[in-house]
């Protein structure tokens, strides 16, 4: 059933003389139907112009509601507050991509108190430190900032004006002067003319000679005296290395003067000069030649047999080993068997000549020799007292040279008036080299008649080898024996020649070694060594007699080859569409249809590799410990195999590298309490109370910007 | 002739005195030292194996307390000093060197809520169920005083957290409303509210020390501000946060402890994603606290374990877990970034080492650049298959391997059945949602 339900109608509505309905009328009320009946009374004119003005005026909008407003102080106090963070960033950012980060972050900093403060502080207390105090009172010194004592200062007063003046200007001119001499030695050493370098020599050697001839007329004794020095400086020159041909520019030129043969004078030069500084001068007396003459004997015989016969004592094991090369055949040889290899050398010597190397060789060997000898005769020197003088520059050793020519001249004056008193028939050298020291003859006495019977056959023969190589010229040898001996004179020839022979001999001897067979190498112990290389190699050889390693390597890289070579396939089923069975085979047609080529992969990578197989396999042992997939921060994999090839250990870096390479992200002190960052720390205000009081409490007071703002996010 | 034989001068090995360095003369010519990719490589390989060898977190287990440690505090100025309040109302001060109690006091009836120490590490506060706040001096009472609290604050309500300010003597208490109180008075300066739901816990801001974050019951984290006396921002999320920690290097971030087994860091300027959800417990997390450094934080879980993630990491570089720790309830990390502490529901509260492998006590300089390469080493050679096996390889307990593979399954159908909705739909109907945005509900201004 449905009922209607009734309307209810309130006639009340209408009668009401309190209210004021439209209801009923279906109009709208407006303030003017009311205001209609008031227009007759004028009493009521101020109302009603109160009322229009009201009208005219807009209506104060309505309040937000509570949600609202809070909703917007939210906003705007988050927007600030956001605001106020993002001054974090930079530091945040800088912390994170910080390569180190040191904690505490905060340092304490040492204070720093001015050096017066801390001194007016301090007091001595111990004994010492009183006394070191008192003692810095007694003489005034400043305590802080010392420029000058009071006692430097007085002295300073004490000078007067004049005297400083005076003394200024003094001190200016000397000076003056030293800056004169030093720039004029500056310039003279920077000439690089020989000859006038030459000249200058000469010169300054000329003169001393002067002074010298010039002393021995007026003042004969001083004149001994000055020889005396002479001989001091020859010792001197002995005992050191110069001239030695052992220096830095000697063996720069000992490797070019293979080439070039200007570098070769040069030494040879040099040598001369060291031999002419080493000669022993002879006193002008009767005794002494004597003496002499005794010594002759031995000093006739090539020091090369000397060294021999003192190697067979052994006394030093590096001699024995210096010339066992050289001499090898000598030493074990009788003295009448002597003659054969010396003349069998001597007819070798003519061959040598054409050889580029021999020379140098011999020059070296002759250094060696000389070293030798020098070794020798320092035992000698020690026995002999000698005044260690300072080593004379080679100015002062030029005019020594000059000197000793001199006194050698005098010396041989005096020896070819006493000829006849002497006992041997022999010629006598004039000079004579240093011979092997006394104490060391004495056990050698035993042998000498065999040296001297040694020595008179080794003449015979030297003569012969003599004149088998003056048929040959010989411009380097023969310059560098007229060197050698700058004192021989023409008036004596056949001295002259002797000393030639000897020296020949001598050289014959030496560079008799049966390592000189490559001509290139220059010493005779690079020589050696490279003989041992090559045996070395040899006996390498004979060990893998067996191996062809090439071969073997060709072998495996062609199996390589048809290993990897993709394998075609053959689908041929025998006794199809023919007859099959025991030695039948499917028709080359058939085959040919149904065999499968596969096609033919990309070229191998070692194709024009001869020496290389390529494994192009993935290895799988191998790719169990290699990266699959670039790791997250890397962008391309060769950045990833950049780092990975970076060795960081200090096996491959400097220490200092691999202190930088291995620092630390983060590094802590145990400890220590590590607080909070702080603002004042990275130099910003730190946010106080009164940083965000902006926010107005009044919802009444709420702008209309905020209103917009917020039904605009609301939007959003 | 040459005679070749070793001879040295003295000068190039001799030292003159004890004290100067041995001259060790060294040829960097890299074709001596050829192979230097494949030497790295085993070393980084053996110094990953070493760091696994040598990883012995756990150091102490300071058992005293009669009930479940339910809050942990560190004094601000002393390493060694730890607070604990337990469910029994129980608080004990404990000294980490000598591993013992030194102080015990009946607190509160019922649960110790929460506990903080006031920046200058003279006093400490304590809330309890007993609607109380407390304040307490860190030195016990002298000879025949009572064990008295220096204030006690009756409230009207159960106050959940505490945090103190740590600058000002102005704390924060939470439990319906967020109060922040002055320390002289006995009524809060103000209470901010936004929704009615219970608030578990409130953090100042360490760097910008008037922010607040706090989270509530029903699923938000609020922020404040409490200059103006109003809260900030409300970010909604899937389901409850039980506490938030903020980054004591960074003002803007903080980290949330989730109940749905994550957290999540966030940008507090950009609340709507999160800038890293990190994921590897298996049960709710109930604990946040960072390293003093802001590079790392740890967490503590329901499932028994506590996890240390960096911040930049979705993923924990660590985990640790012993067969009679419970529930993790709350944990910390000291002040020296050295160590890790955890109170947990069996009545222990236990140290461990913030890295596991670390030698506790000095190291000689070349302890130290051993350590330094082999930690470089272990860097650069992270990515390869084999070191990354080794060093991720970790022993869990056999309920937490399970879940983690349950959770791993449940995971990928989740995936599965996204992109086969995606397949199989219109394009464009379905919209791709990020693993950040994912758990974001809502943010509310």
């Amino acid at each position: 059933m449905r009922w209607k339900l009734a309307e209810r109608s309130e006639a009340s509505l209408k009668v009401s003389e309190f209210s004021v309905t439209s209801e009923g009328s279906g109009e709208k009320l407006v303030l003017s139907d009311l205001l209609g009946p008031v227009k007759t009374s004028s009493s009521l004119a101020v109302v009603k112009k109160q009322l229009n003005r009201v009208k005219s005026k807009k209506t104060v909008e309505l309040p937000l509601n509570k949600e609202e407003v809070e909703r917007i102080h939210r906003e705007v106090a988050f927007n600030k507050t956001s605001q106020a963070l993002s001054k974090w960033d930079p530091i945040v950012l800088k912390n994170r991509q910080a390569e180190q980060l040191v904690f505490p972050l905060k340092k304490e900093q040492s204070a720093f108190a001015p050096i017066e403060h801390v001194l007016s502080g301090w007091k001595a207390r111990t004994p010492l430190e009183q006394e070191v105090f008192n003692l810095l009172h007694k003489n005034k010194q400043p305590m802080t900032d010392p420029l000058l004592t009071p006692v430097e200062k007085a002295s300073l007063k004490a000078m007067s004006l004049e005297e400083a003046k005076m003394r200024r200007a003094e001190l200016q001119r000397a000076r003056a002067l030293q800056s004169y001499y030093e720039a004029r030695a500056r310039r003279e050493k920077k000439i690089k003319s020989k000859k006038y370098h030459k000249v200058l020599k000469k010169g300054k050697a000329r003169k001393a000679l002067k002074d010298f001839e010039k002393l021995r007329k007026v003042n004969p004794t001083a004149a001994l005296e000055e020889l005396e020095k002479i001989e001091k400086a020859r010792m001197m020159e002995r005992m050191s290395l110069k001239h030695q041909n052992s220096g830095k520019w000697a063996k720069s030129k000992a490797i070019m003067a293979k080439y070039d043969l200007e570098a070769r004078q040069a030494m040879q030069e040099q040598l001369a000069r060291n031999k002419e500084l080493t000669q022993k001068l002879q006193v002008a007396s009767n005794s002494e030649e004597e003496e002499e003459g005794v010594e002759e004997e031995g000093d006739l015989v090539p020091d090369a047999v000397n060294e021999i016969q003192m190697d067979a004592d052994g006394p030093n094991p590096w001699m024995l080993r210096n010339h066992s090369r050289g001499t090898k055949e000598a030493k074990g040889q009788d003295p009448e068997q002597l003659p054969d290899p010396v003349a069998h050398e001597a007819s070798e010597s003519e061959e040598e000549e054409d050889r580029p190397g021999a020379e140098e060789e011999t020059l070296l060997n002759e250094f060696e020799e000389r070293r030798s000898l020098r070794r020798k005769s320092g035992l000698n020197q020690d026995a002999e007292p000698v005044s260690r003088q300072e080593p004379k520059d080679s100015s002062s050793q030029e005019v020594l040279s000059e000197l000793r020519a001199l006194a050698q001249k005098l010396n041989k004056e005096k020896n070819q008036s006493g000829k006849q008193n002497m006992s041997s028939t022999r010629t006598v050298p004039v000079v004579q080299r240093e011979g092997p020291p006394k104490a060391e003859e004495e056990p050698l006495l035993l042998q000498r008649p065999e040296r001297a019977h040694t020595v008179q056959e080794l003449e015979e023969l030297a003569k012969e080898g003599c004149f088998q190589n003056e048929e040959v010229p010989r411009p380097g040898r023969e310059g560098q024996q007229t060197e050698r001996n700058p004192n021989t004179q023409p008036g004596v020839p056949k001295e002259k020649k002797r000393k030639e022979q000897m020296i020949d001999l001598q050289n014959l001897l030496t560079t008799k070694s049966p390592s000189v067979k490559s001509l290139a190498i220059p010493t005779t112990v690079e020589e050696l060594e490279d003989e041992e290389e090559r045996d070395q190699k040899q006996m390498i050889k004979e060990a893998f007699a067996g191996d062809d390693v090439i071969r073997d390597f060709l072998k495996e890289k062609r199996e390589a080859v048809e290993a990897s070579k993709p394998k075609d396939v053959d689908l041929t089923l025998p006794g199809w569409g023919e007859w099959g069975g025991m030695g039948l085979k499917p028709s080359a047609k058939k085959r040919r249809r149904f065999l499968i080529k596969t096609p033919e992969g990309p070229p191998r990578k070692d194709k024009n590799l001869p020496n290389v197989i390529i494994n192009e396999k993935r290895n799988v042992h191998a790719a169990a410990h290699q990266v699959r997939v670039l790791p997250y921060p890397f962008t391309h994999h060769q950045q990833f195999e950049r780092t990975i090839q970076t060795p960081i250990g200090s096996t491959w870096n400097t220490q200092r590298a691999f202190q930088k390479l291995t620092t630390p992200k983060v590094v802590t002190k145990p400890g220590h309490i590590i607080k909070p960052i702080k603002a004042e720390d990275v130099g910003y205000r730190s946010s106080s109370r009164s940083d965000l009081s902006v926010v107005q409490r009044n919802p009444k007071q709420l702008s209309i910007r905020h209103k917009k703002q917020l039904k605009k996010n609301s939007v959003d | 002739m040459k005679v070749k034989m070793l001879s040295r001068n003295p000068d190039n090995y001799v030292r003159e005195t004890k004290l100067d360095l041995q001259r060790v003369p060294r040829n960097y010519d890299p074709t001596l030292h050829p192979f230097e990719v494949p030497r790295e490589y085993v070393r980084a390989l053996n110094a990953t194996k070493l760091e696994r060898v040598f990883a012995k977190p756990f150091l102490a287990s300071l058992d005293g307390h009669r009930d479940g440690v339910n809050c942990l505090a560190k004094h601000p100025k002393s390493l060694a000093t730890v607070l604990s309040g337990a469910c029994d109302g129980e608080v004990r001060i404990w000294n980490l060197t000598k591993r013992k109690c030194i102080r015990t006091i009946q607190a509160h009836e019922g649960f110790v809520r929460g506990i903080c120490t006031r920046f200058c590490g003279t006093s400490f506060f304590t809330v309890g169920d007993d609607k109380t706040v407390k304040q307490w001096k860190m030195d016990g009472p002298g000879y025949g005083e009572e064990e008295e609290p220096l204030h006690t604050i009756l409230g009207k309500t159960v106050y959940t957290g505490i945090d103190h300010h740590w600058k000002e003597a102005v704390f924060a208490t939470c439990g319906q409303q967020v109060d922040i109180w002055d320390e002289q008075r006995t009524s809060p300066i103000c209470s901010m509210t936004w929704g009615f739901d219970s608030i578990s816990s409130v953090k100042f801001n360490p760097i910008e020390t008037f922010l607040l974050g706090s989270c509530a019951s029903d699923r938000n984290i609020v922020l404040y501000d409490m200059r103006q006396a109003t809260p900030l921002k409300k970010v909604i999320l899937d389901m409850r946060t039980n506490t938030i920690c903020w980054n004591p290097m960074e003002a803007f971030v903080f980290t949330a402890a989730n109940e749905d087994y994550n957290l999540y860091t966030f940008d507090m300027r950009a609340l709507d994603t999160p800038v890293m959800v990190h994921m590897d417990h298996v049960s709710a997390v109930l604990d946040v606290d960072y390293s003093p450094t802001g590079k790392e934080f740890v967490s503590a879980s329901f499932d028994k374990s506590i996890r240390i993630f960096p911040v930049d990491k979705s993923r924990s570089r660590e985990v640790y877990h012993t067969k009679r720790m419970q529930h993790v309830i709350c944990v910390k990390w000291t002040s020296d970034s050295k160590y890790i502490m955890c109170g947990s529901d069996e009545m222990n509260i236990r140290l461990w080492k913030a890295n596991a492998s670390e030698k506790l006590g000095v190291l000689t300089s070349r302890e130290k650049a051993a350590k330094d390469y082999n930690q470089k080493l272990k860097e650069k050679f992270q990515h390869h298959p084999h070191i990354k096996r080794i060093a991720r390889h970790r022993h869990l307990p056999k309920s937490i391997y399970s879940q983690i593979q349950e959770q791993r399954i449940m995971k990928e159908a989740r995936r599965r059945k996204e992109v086969n909705r995606l397949k199989h739909s219109k394009p464009g109907s379905v919209a791709i949602v990020s693993e950040k945005k994912k758990h974001v509900v809502a943010v509310v201004k």
